[in-house]
Formats: structure tokens, sequence, C-alpha cells
């Protein structure tokens, strides 16, 4: 099993979650993030007073698949979330040793 | 067609019949300026604990808005009760040497439902007044939000009230000295925004700056109330200004014209301004310069005519900017939100700008530099020093006497780095949900 962690634009969202649909991708977990990279900051002016907003808000998908899923997912998620501008974001792909359902106790693959 | 009539003869009469009553009853009392003054002070109150609460708690970091607003409110409720116990008295009572009015209606002692002031009821014209005290003080907090102990806030209030508006209030309104050499401040440009600028300034210097100033990002908690509080502060300065004739003639229509070209100038250069220096139009730079064009032309309203308001509101949007945005960063001072910048300053060039547009075909009390009267801006420039000096002066007296009573101006260094509202007072201003 592998761990997808996809950090994406908030407005790519929705066309992430589609594409994943059409692999069978059954679930994810969504998180606000912040961050940068090397989009950096943007300027505000208040009154004269400059402040510079370092972390710029991103959506933090994290899915857990079949290990030979990954390169068919990462191949998906970069497409549907590119813009082609700084800033559409980073796919980090880790191993998984476990999973287990909550409700039944099934593990591995049988938990996805 | 016979009751179409009736009835409109009988309208008439329930329209005509309060004002003869007033007539027969006192001669002095006329009911069209007596309601119009009525409205005046309900829409001038509103400015504080609507218009400038929501103008200074949406400049306000999201941490200290509520101490912001309840600041505000409790700057209005200590001024009204204050005002009409012996606020009044010491403004409007009878002239002490030119400096200060005589305790002869302490309590409102003396003044009954018959009194009358002009053509409206002394009530009345005291509870307008009042407005002015509340709003006043109020302005004040501008220069200090986010780190004030609210003990020392209130008691502060307290004294500047009493010590500081009522004497400034009597040099030029109740017949004390300024208005006896013709300073001319139709609305309160000395009175209310040269005063409080200032004192804001003193009071700012004293508290110290806030802890992160210049370093940390200081976010407004939202521009949106702070646009929506220009607006009530604009259509209650129509009181403001237009009430301050104190009847419902062709001048207070005037003052009404002139007070609203001039914010809308004042909006219209400010934006301008930072659109061409900082390359943004901000909506707090548009809210910013309405409000810098009402308090230049405060002074001037009854005086001036159109060219004169378009003039005025210009140079107010222009001057603003560079004082907040320039000047304060340069002198280092820390006016949180501007009441220096924004009242003290535009204050000054309504009350200079007063002797120079002031048209003597708009109102026969006021000639000024372009009508062939230099001496005008002379006398203007004395009231504007003499008003900054003895505010400034008073101010630190004020705040001396403040510290050694509550022990200390300022709010813990952990408290004011939580936020106010939770230190001060328990709450919270929003409940947002972070994710």
């Amino acid at each position: 099993m592998k761990k997808i962690e996809a950090i994406i634009k908030p407005f790519k969202l929705d066309d992430v979650k589609e594409a994943l649909n059409e692999l069978g991708i059954q679930g994810m977990t969504i998180s606000e993030v912040k961050g940068y990279g090397r989009q950096k900051g943007h300027k505000e002016i208040y009154r004269g007073a400059e402040y510079i907003v370092d972390f710029i808000p991103k959506i933090k998908i994290e899915i857990v698949i079949e290990a030979k899923m990954v390169d068919q997912v990462v191949d998906k998620i970069r497409t549907s979330a590119s813009t082609g501008k700084i800033g559409d974001g980073k796919i980090f792909v880790t191993p998984v040793e476990q999973a287990v359902r909550v409700r039944t106790g099934e593990k591995g693959m049988d938990a996805l | 067609m016979k009751l179409k009539f009736r009835m409109m003869f009988l309208t008439l009469t329930m329209i005509f019949a309060p004002a003869s009553l007033a007539f027969a009853g006192d001669a002095a009392i006329n009911s069209g300026d007596t309601a119009w003054m009525i409205v005046s002070t309900a829409l001038v109150m509103m400015m504080t604990p609507a218009g400038l609460a929501l103008f200074y708690g949406g400049m306000s970091r999201y941490k200290n808005l509520l101490n912001t607003v309840a600041m505000t409110f409790m700057a209005y409720c200590i001024a009204s009760v204050l005002w009409v116990f012996i606020g009044y008295t010491l403004a409007f009572g009878p002239d002490v040497g030119g400096f200060i009015g005589s305790l002869e209606h302490i309590g409102m002692h003396g003044i009954t439902v018959k009194s009358v002031t002009g053509t409206i009821p002394t009530y009345v014209f005291a509870l307008f007044q009042m407005t002015f005290a509340g709003i006043t003080v109020a302005l004040i907090l501008g220069s200090i939000v986010d780190r004030m102990k609210f003990s020392a806030w209130l008691l502060f209030t307290a004294l500047w009230v009493i010590i500081i508006y009522c004497p400034i209030a009597h040099w030029v309104w109740g017949g004390g000295w300024l208005a006896q050499i013709g300073a001319l401040d139709f609305a309160g440009g000395n009175v209310v925004h040269i005063n409080a600028g200032v004192a804001g300034l003193v009071l700012s210097l004293m508290l110290g700056k806030r802890i992160g100033y210049g370093k940390e990002t200081m976010f407004p908690s939202s521009i949106a109330l702070t646009g929506l509080g220009a607006a009530l502060l604009w259509f209650g300065w129509f009181g403001f200004n237009a009430g301050s004739q104190l009847a419902a003639d062709g001048l207070a229509g005037s003052a009404f014209l002139t007070t609203n070209t001039s914010a809308a100038m004042g909006g219209i250069a400010w934006m301008f301004t930072e659109w061409y220096v900082t390359k943004k139009p901000t909506l707090l730079g548009i809210a910013s310069g309405v409000v810098a064009g009402l308090v230049s032309i405060t002074p001037a309203s009854g005086f001036v005519d159109l060219q004169g308001a378009l003039i005025i509101g210009l140079v107010a949007g222009v001057l603003g900017f560079n004082s907040v945005s320039k000047l304060k960063h340069k002198l280092g001072y820390d006016d949180s939100l501007d009441a220096f910048g924004v009242h003290g300053l535009c204050g000054v060039w309504g009350a200079l700008a007063t002797g120079i547009f002031a048209n003597p075909s708009v109102n026969p009390n006021g000639t000024g530099l372009l009508y062939g009267n230099p001496k005008q801006l002379m006398i203007q420039a004395i009231s504007i020093l003499a008003t900054a000096g003895f505010t400034a002066i008073g101010t630190w007296a004020v705040v001396c006497i403040t510290r050694m009573i509550v022990g200390g101006l300022r709010v813990e260094r952990d408290d004011e780095i939580a936020g106010l509202d939770n230190s001060q007072h328990g709450e919270r201003a929003f409940e947002i949900l972070i994710s």
C-alpha cells in the first residue's frame, strides 16, 4: 500500500476529486493548509503599512491506495491539478505498513 | 369629494397644530427647528456607538475588536452622564473670564421644559451638544487601541471630558475667548477634531507602541465593517454639520451640500493618491478619504460655498493619505488607527481652509482671505495653536493622573499578546472553526 499526499490549489479540488473518481478511488481525506514554496507570498498594504503574506492557503489531499496504482493515480492528480502556473503544488508518495477499518477490523487492502 | 376635503383639512390642522400651540405657549420655540434638531441629535449619537465603533473595530486586529467597540460604547455612556451633570454647565453656563462656564446649571439646574436656546428647547440644545462631547472623546481611542487597560480608558474618558473638552467647547461655542476674537468653527474642527487628534497623539506617545509594531503583521479584522462604519459616520455627519446651524433653514441646507461634496471629494482624492503611490485603490483608503473629507469640512461647512467644499475635500484626501502612510512612519509613533493623522491634521487643514474660503454671501458671520479678510486666517491659526497647545498639555496631565490612580496605563504583556477581547472582557468577536 502507498499513501499519496498531494498539495494543490484550493479551487482545483473538485477537478482532482472527479479525476480520481474516474479511476475508482473511493475516498479521500482533505485538509486546509497553508504554506509556501517557489510561489512565495504576496503583499497587502493598509494605509501605507506593507505586510507580506508568506503562507498561502492550499488543500492537502491524502489517499491510500494499492501500490500498483501509484503511477496512474499520481499522473491523474498531476494533470487534473495543473494550471501551468507557479504554485500548482506537489505530490508525495510514501509506503504504508498497515490499514485497519475501525468498524469491522478488516486489515490491509480489505480495509481500503 | 366632500369627505376628501374634510380629511385634507383635518390633516392640515394636525400638521400645523403643534406649531401654533408652541407659538402660543412660548414665542421663541420654532417647531420646525426643534424637530430638525431632535433628528440631528439622534444622527450624531449614532456616529459614536455605531459609526465609530464599526469604523475603528474593523481596523482593530481580530483579537481586539470587541475591546475597541466596548471602549467606544463606554466613552459615549460616560460622556452622556457627565455632560448632563456637569459638562453642559461648564461649556454653556454663564461665561467666567472667557475660559469656562459657571456651575449655575449643574445637574441641569434651572433648566425646565420651557427653557429656550435660540429657537429650540434648551434640553434639545444640551443633548445635541452632549453627542459632540461623546464622539470627541471616543475619537481619541483610535490612537491607542490594542494596548490600553480598560479601567484606565474609563477614567481617562471621564477626566478628559471635564478637564479638556468642556473648556474648549466653551471657548469656541459657549461665548468664550475664541468666540470673542472671532474664530470660525461651524461644527467642531477645533473643538472636536483637532482636540481629539492631538489628545490621541499625546496618549499614544505616553502609552508607547504596540508589541511587535513595525515587525509583526497587524491585519485589520474586517475592512467590510470599517466601510460600513464610515458610511454610518457619513450619514450621521449630516446631523453633525447641518444640525450645527441649530435651525432648519437655508444655511443648514448649504452646510449639508458642502458636507456631502467634501466627503465625496475626499474619498476620490485619497483613492487616486493611493492608487498612484502604492498601485492599488483600497476600500480602507476610500473609507478613510471620505472621513478625511468630512473632518476637513466640519469647521467650514456653514461658511464656505460649493467651490470651497470641493477644494477642501480634495486637499483632505491627499493630505490624509500622506499623513498616515508617510508622516507616521517617518516620525515613528504608533497612532494605531490614525486618529491624529486623519482627525488632527485634516482638522487643522479644515480650520485654516475656513479662514481662506469663508464666503460672506453664504454666511455674513464669516469672511475669509479670498474675500478680502486676511486677518481671519491669522485668527484661525491662533485658534488652532491654542486648542492644540491646551489639549496637549491638558491631556498629558489627565494621563498622568489616570496612570497614578489605576496603576499603569497598559495591559500586561501576555494579555496584549493574547488579545484584549479575551484578557479584558472574556469574550471573542468571532467564532471561527479553523480546520
